[in-house]
């Protein structure tokens, strides 16, 4: 159990028995009136955004969230397979469910999902991961000219901007909290 | 560039802030006002069903000096002002902060309408004289403190913005509620509106008014969405005032808050007070609209967070 005394940017709540994380919070009184919370809130199972009003003292339930290792294994038709590394069990995470995520995940790579209730709910990825890129326009070596970045595909499909001089086969350094590129990875 | 740049990029706004408390100071001064400072720690605060005090030693830090000035009043100076640091509990977002800057007056003789009077003319004259102007621009919106204020009942603000009556909103629980999310933000522009009369049990150090006992004489000024101050003419029966601290008290105590004491020596005193009337005013607010900022952390030194 929390209070609205709690809240914070990120904190994740159960409503109805749905989680939700909290996006923003206001905290607004009227003079001699009651403090009162006006939060928004992003269900982490549809992805919907709802608003919410509370007041002082009120509490809010916590959603407890469990994580898991899991490998990712393959994805066909909108789903991504994973296996617990303890269990072997397998399972498959539907798309939406993954969000950003999808685009981070390379073959036997170890993930760590969220389970809400038994329902996988999300994936957290590693800060940074190394992506192979598979398509890019050459590099005419020596042009210093052209300053500006390229966009290129990786491996998982995922389009990303990088510098010029960066050649299609190479492995590439990703911020998958910033979907942005940081580096070239030998190997 | 400074290792607290945050610290350091707050010139401006301390300087408004500062000119703005040298600004009050003389409104004051030059109506007689006797400046005086009242203990922040005090036993027995007034019980408030929705402001929590900090503890302090067995004591508790006042959320207002309200008491203390009355006490003044009752024995004899009849206009006192004070320029004080007060705490509140829990009180923390973009427009509050759980220790700040309140302006307190009391005017013997005065009621509520007169208050308004003042006020209007404090905050006026202080804006042209920190701002050297008489239109405030305040988050994009030009408010003009020179043309005529705005005053607007209670019942008429929930009927018009919220499209249901005071009582009906009181007696379904959301009058709050709809007070921030419906009326509030649409309060105080082009001009500055007082919002008065409200429901005789919001305001528990209020007078009720003669001709209609349902509404108390209590007022609070809103300027482009913002609250800056609530005053009213001041209750001056001892009994009454008692029955109402008692009520306030057990109401506090039901729903768990620390036990205060009553005040008795407030009490006592009281029947010695002259018709009188008192505001309270967020300094901090004020300096918030003459700064443009939305946000209270632009006008203090420090936040609770940066200590």
């Amino acid at each position: 159990m929390y209070t609205v005394s709690d809240l914070r940017k990120g904190l994740t709540i159960a409503i109805d028995n749905e989680p939700y994380t909290v996006i923003s919070f206001e905290f607004t009184k009227p003079g001699k009136g009651q403090g009162i919370y006006r939060t928004r809130l992003r269900n982490m199972l549809n992805g919907s955004i709802i608003d919410r009003t509370y007041r002082s003292g009120e509490s809010l339930e916590q959603a407890i969230l469990e994580q898991r290792t899991m490998q990712y294994l393959y994805h066909e038709s909108g789903t991504y397979h994973f296996m617990d590394t303890k269990s072997f069990e397998q399972m498959g995470i539907a798309e939406d469910a993954l969000g950003d995520a999808a685009n981070y995940l390379i073959d036997n790579v170890s993930v760590e999902v969220l389970f809400f209730q038994d329902r996988p709910i999300g994936v957290n990825v590693p800060n940074f991961v190394n992506l192979r890129v598979v398509k890019s326009a050459p590099w005419a070596k020596g042009d210093t000219s052209s300053s500006d970045l390229k966009t290129v595909t990786l491996e998982t499909g995922l389009q990303m901007k990088v510098p010029p001089f960066v050649n299609e086969g190479e492995l590439v350094q990703i911020d998958t909290r910033t979907g942005s590129y940081v580096t070239r990875v030998k190997g | 560039m400074a290792t607290n740049w945050r610290l350091a990029s707050r010139k401006r706004a301390l300087e408004t802030r500062a000119a703005t408390i040298n600004a009050l100071r003389d409104f004051f001064r030059t109506r007689q006002y006797l400046e005086v400072e009242t203990p922040f720690r005090i036993p027995a605060p007034a019980p408030e069903s929705h402001i929590d005090t900090i503890p302090a030693d067995g004591w508790f830090l006042h959320a207002s000096p309200e008491l203390c000035m009355k006490r003044l009043v009752a024995a004899g100076y009849p206009r006192v002002f004070q320029i004080c640091h007060c705490w509140r509990a829990g009180e923390r977002g973009r427009r509050h902060i759980s220790e700040f800057t309140m302006l307190e007056w009391y005017r013997a003789g005065a009621d509520y309408t007169s208050l308004m009077d003042e006020t209007e003319a404090l905050v006026t004259g202080v804006v042209r004289r920190v701002m050297k102007r008489r239109i405030l621009t305040y988050q994009g919106q030009a408010i003009r403190l020179a043309a005529q204020w705005n005053r607007l009942t209670v019942e008429e603000a929930y009927q018009h913005y919220s499209g249901v009556s005071a009582e009906d909103a009181l007696g379904e629980g959301t009058f709050d509620e709809r007070m921030v999310r419906d009326i509030e933000p649409l309060l105080g522009h082009p001009v500055p509106t007082f919002l008065y009369d409200y429901p005789a049990s919001r305001g528990s150090l209020a007078r009720l008014r003669a001709d209609n006992p349902s509404v108390a004489e209590r007022f609070e000024l809103y300027i482009a969405g913002l609250e800056l101050a609530n005053g009213f003419s001041e209750l001056v029966d001892p009994a009454e005032q008692r029955r109402r601290f008692e009520a306030e008290e057990a109401y506090r105590r039901s729903i768990g808050k620390p036990p205060y004491p009553l005040a008795v020596k407030f009490l006592e005193e009281l029947q010695d007070m002259p018709p009188c009337a008192g505001i309270a005013l967020g300094v901090d607010r004020l300096v918030m609209l003459m700064h443009d900022t939305d946000s209270i952390d632009d006008v203090v030194a420090f936040t609770p967070e940066e200590l």
